[in-house]
């Protein structure tokens, strides 16, 4: 026999005996834990609740099929409460009294801020959560976004086009005065003035404010054609109630675009009709071709509904599942769990994920960013099974996932069948 | 800033309807502080304590307004209960006590809030009526209606309880055990009885306005916090144990609220109720109408 | 004499602690722990001694925390010069409260506090340099040698503070001043009529327990690497400052320590092994306990235990 035939041999014999080895025999080296902070509670809670199921049907996944470097995976997870405080506490117990082996970041800019400087000090790899330029400041080499946007320009394009398409020549700007907030209406200004829109009003609130009948007065008061609101989830649902029980004018054309939680399955339900005519980014919606994600999509499903948690699993799961993957394609390739080696991976190499091919740039966001702007339209109350099929929501940008045109003015699509 | 006269009277209107509600949510501590003289910094933390009993009363499928007005005899008598216990561990030892009765009202607080955290979590809570997310439209004027309500209830229970204090033979007791307590023990009455009565009251009035809390807006355990401002600047502003000055300091507290809320942005708003307190603590103490 | 060498030793213990292998963890719970001997010892020179009730306690260490962060980057100042000047502006912002606010008796002293607390957040809230109401993330300088980590470097730090303002404590306990002020605690009007300088002696007060809140403000952004309103300037602060003190015992310097430790250590535990919110609850219902029960405190129980013997 001749050598090569051998080694093939050789290969092809321990091939079998790998395969056919029981699946759940794991290493003796005691399992690989995963440490996060998640807010299942406050403002993001509702997101929150739903991101984790995905991230422990990741880890049900990746154990049913032995582990990563032949190690369990354990999650280990606890609420922040959607307060930054908490945030920092939190990792370090994480570090230094349950020592974990990897870090994921808390969903959300807000309660990711506290630790950007912690993991660059400390030199720990850090998988962002949808946080929105959480680095920018901090400048961290080994962190990596999960998020389908880059910078603001990736996020308000959309939305500023599509008010200038309907003539709008003014914009309102209103943001809470948090991290994720700020760091879109710095962007947001910046690109407003650069397509020669004139500012008719700029405010920040505080993140506490529970009653905007008196800014969404200011507002309605400046005859803005376009209001692009930065906020989250708490504060959404107040200005949503708020636009529909004071009016913000005739004049607006496009009303939205930076509310986080009007993505939420709970929100959207409980909002209804109210949501009509909202023009507001998301990062999947019903329709929208991703390899994978209505199989994740469906097993998701079951998990949720046994969680009690949004059974639906559009805005957050699928994304949270990819972080899952991202960290098992890069173990298994550099087949180590040294936090320099996986982010060079990361940061070298597309990743497959069951939201599609991710690649990063040098700043740890995506290379190519995919956020999408949809207006409700259509709306009806108290019913949740609405949104599982694509039509509520029209996709108006990017036009690679577009399914119609926005309806302006915002009065107008407020009323529309469709 | 835009400033126009349609903002500005707008502003002046909302405020009127948030002063009112200021007003209604203070009248308790008017009593329990202002004739009293317990110190009750307790006492927003009780009302948010009454917002979520009403908000489960309510989610039996009661109006919101008639939850809180069912479950003021509960209140009266915990009012009851914790006035005896004040007493009895404070009241009665002397000045040394001051410090500890205002320890313990704190403490009584922190737990009242941690305890709603605990049974309810950090979630906002909001209740649903026909009244609470349209609004009145007078020309290009929108005026909410869950802020008439409020402003409603909070002009009725104002006025009850002024008409009370004054005409009925308990209410007057209270209001001569808060003058002259030694003449009123002389006269036969018991003093004790009487305060304790008051305190109850007072508490249970307190759930009414946790009602209108959270018909005005969502409320969250920790609201108690900023409560704390508002309520003590409108009794002191008012004057200590004066009604009608309750109902006048709220409207104050609501207007300037508004116009600083309209004009300057709500990340003043906080401070304009605590602001206006140090104004008033350092200019003039006794209030407007006080004794 | 002895309290000397017992503090030194009790400092030494800190370094050596800090320079041996024990888990960082310990630093990240024990720095807290020592903040809040210096927070009540500080409360309790004007709360205990006085009489004067402060609720606001957050606003003396928050703007401490403040100061530090302008002078950190604006000048990229040494935590040492970040210390006293935040102790300078605590002092400041205490003798400006005192000359407001000592003329009210009682609870009315106590509710200005509050509102003494609400408009500092709200003011640091509003002012962009500082982040607002967003906050700020911070980069900790270079930790200087022999300490393994910035941790371990802050937990000496607040050692010392610790030490520091229990002297300075000690030292007003047993001075005229100390008996100045519990005359003014036992009957202000009587002390009044003493000739007991009354005003001087509360704004003293309120100045040293200003100073003291504020530097141990100073570090707590570099601890965390953030700052941020809510947290810095928030209530908890002020029960935590005003319950470690009562349920140790006001009339001795001692019983802050005692009640900062005991109270201190359990919310460190109780954070670590259940959550944060019942942390809260601990503080408030040992407050109320100790409050009906013992309302001298540890230290009372101490001395009827001692004395029955």
């Amino acid at each position: 026999m001749s050598g090569s035939r051998r080694k093939v041999l050789k290969a092809g014999a321990a091939l079998a005996a790998a395969a056919s080895l029981p699946r759940a025999a794991f290493a003796q080296a005691g399992p690989i834990r995963i440490g996060m902070s998640m807010p299942q509670t406050g403002s993001l809670g509702a997101g929150g609740q739903a991101a984790l199921v995905a991230l422990r049907l990741w880890v049900d996944d990746v154990n049913g099929r032995g582990g990563l470097l032949n190690r369990k995976v354990e999650l280990v997870a606890y609420d922040d409460q959607t307060n930054p405080a908490n945030v920092p506490g939190i990792y370090t117990k994480l570090l230094d009294v349950d020592k974990v082996d990897l870090l994921i970041a808390p969903y959300g800019t807000v309660p990711t801020a506290p630790i950007m400087p912690m993991v660059k000090q400390r030199g720990l790899l850090l998988m962002g959560n949808f946080s929105f330029q959480v680095n920018a400041k901090v400048q961290h080499d080994m962190w990596f976004n999960n998020s389908p946007w880059n910078d603001a320009s990736s996020w308000s394009d959309g939305f500023i086009r599509a008010g200038q398409r309907a003539g709008a020549k003014s914009v309102a700007i209103l943001a809470a005065d948090q991290e994720f907030a700020q760091n879109l209406a710095n962007g947001a200004r910046e690109l407003s003035k650069k397509a020669n829109i004139k500012s008719v009003y700029d405010q920040n609130y505080p993140p506490a404010t529970t009653d905007f009948s008196s800014l969404i007065r200011g507002i309605r008061a400046a005859r803005p054609e376009m209001v692009f609101v930065m906020s989250y989830p708490n504060d959404s649902v107040a200005i949503i109630r708020a636009v529909n029980e004071i009016g913000v004018g005739s004049q607006v054309q496009v009303f939205g675009g930076g509310m986080v939680g009007l993505q939420f399955t709970p929100i959207m339900t409980s909002l209804g009709s109210l949501l009509n005519g909202v023009l507001n980014y998301n990062s999947y919606v019903p329709g929208m071709k991703y390899p994978g994600i209505e199989d994740f999509l469906a097993r998701y499903a079951k998990r949720a509904a046994d969680a009690k948690v949004d059974p639906l699993g559009f805005y957050l799961p699928p994304f949270n599942y990819a972080i899952g993957q991202m960290y098992e394609q890069a173990i298994n390739a550099t087949r180590s769990l040294d936090h320099k080696a996986i982010a060079g991976y990361l940061r070298a190499n597309e990743m497959k994920t069951v939201v599609g091919p991710i690649r990063y740039d040098r700043t740890g966001e995506w290379a190519n960013p995919r956020v999408v702007q949809a207006q409700f339209r259509g709306v009806v109350d108290k019913d949740m099974e609405q949104f599982r099929q694509p039509g509520k929501q029209i996709v108006i940008y990017p036009d690679a996932y577009k399914t119609g045109d926005v309806i302006t003015p915002f009065e107008k699509a407020r009323t529309a069948k469709s | 800033m835009i400033f126009s006269f349609d903002l500005l009277f707008e502003a002046v209107l909302f405020g009127i309807l948030l002063g009112c509600f200021y007003a209604a949510v203070s009248i308790g501590l008017s009593v329990s502080f202002g004739l009293l003289d317990v110190p009750h910094v307790a006492h927003p933390a009780i009302m948010v304590l009454g917002s979520y009993c009403a908000y489960v009363v309510a989610g039996w499928g009661l109006d919101p307004i008639l939850s809180g007005v069912v479950l003021m005899p509960v209140f009266f008598v915990l009012g009851v209960l914790i006035y005896r216990f004040y007493y009895e561990t404070f009241e009665r030892r002397g000045s040394e006590a001051g410090v500890r009765g205002l320890a313990f009202f704190f403490g009584l607080a922190f737990i009242i809030e941690v305890g709603l955290i605990l049974a309810f979590g950090v979630d906002q809570r909001t209740v649903q009526a026909p009244y609470i997310g349209s609004s009145l439209a007078l020309g290009e004027y929108r005026i909410p209606y869950r802020m008439l309500v409020a402003f409603g209830v909070a002009l009725v229970l104002t006025a009850a309880l002024t008409v009370y204090l004054s005409k009925t033979f308990t209410g007057r007791a209270i209001k001569a055990v808060a003058q002259d307590e030694p003449a009123l023990r002389l006269m036969g009455a018991n003093p004790v009885r009487i305060k304790q009565w008051a305190f109850g009251i007072a508490t249970g009035v307190s759930v009414l306005a946790g009602a209108m809390l959270i018909i005005v807006g969502p409320v969250e355990p920790a609201m108690d916090r900023l409560y704390i401002g508002r309520t003590f600047c409108v009794v002191v502003l008012a004057g200590l144990g004066s009604m009608t000055g309750t109902l006048v300091a709220g409207l104050i507290l609501g207007i300037a609220e508004s116009l600083v809320l309209m004009f300057f942005g709500a990340s003043w708003a906080p401070a304009v109720a605590f602001g206006l307190l140090l104004i008033v603590l350092g200019i003039r103490p006794q209030g407007l109408f006080g004794r | 004499m002895k309290y000397w060498i017992g503090a030194g030793a009790l400092f030494i213990a800190a370094v050596a602690a800090a320079l041996s292998p024990v888990n960082e963890y310990f630093f990240y719970a024990g720095y807290v722990v020592l903040t809040f001997v210096v927070l009540s010892t500080a409360w309790n020179i004007l709360g205990g001694y006085a009489g004067y009730v402060n609720f606001g306690t957050g606003a003396f260490f928050g703007l401490g925390s403040y100061s530090a962060v302008v002078l950190f980057k604006a000048l990229g100042a040494p935590l040492a010069v970040q210390i006293v000047a935040a102790a300078a502006v605590g002092a400041a912002l205490g003798f400006g409260v005192g000359m407001l606010t000592l003329r009210l008796r009682g609870i009315f002293f106590a509710i200005a506090t509050v509102a003494i607390l609400f408009i500092m957040e709200t003011l640091m809230m509003n002012w962009r340099y500082v982040g607002g109401a967003t906050g700020l993330q911070l980069l900790r300088p270079e930790v200087l040698a022999p300490f393994g980590s910035y941790t371990r470097m802050l937990f000496v730090v607040m050692a010392l503070l610790a030490v520091l303002a229990v002297s300075v404590a000690r030292w007003v306990q047993v001075s005229w001043i100390g008996r100045g002020l519990r005359a003014i605690r036992d009957s202000e009007e009587a002390a009044e009529s003493a000739g007991v300088p009354t005003l001087r002696l509360k704004l003293f007060a309120c100045t040293v327990s200003g100073a003291l809140m504020g530097a141990a403000g100073a570090p707590m952004p570099m601890y965390l690497s953030f700052i941020e309103p809510a947290s810095s300037f928030s209530l908890n602060w002020g029960v935590s400052a005003l319950a470690m003190p009562m349920i140790g015992g006001t009339a001795h310097w001692i019983g802050p320590v005692i009640g900062a430790l005991l109270l201190g250590s359990i919310q460190q535990i109780v954070t670590v092994t259940i959550s944060n919110e019942i942390n809260v609850l601990v503080v408030g219902v040992l407050l109320v306990l100790f409050v009906v029960l013992a309302p001298d405190g540890i230290v009372g129980l101490f001395k009827k235990v001692l004395g029955r013997k």
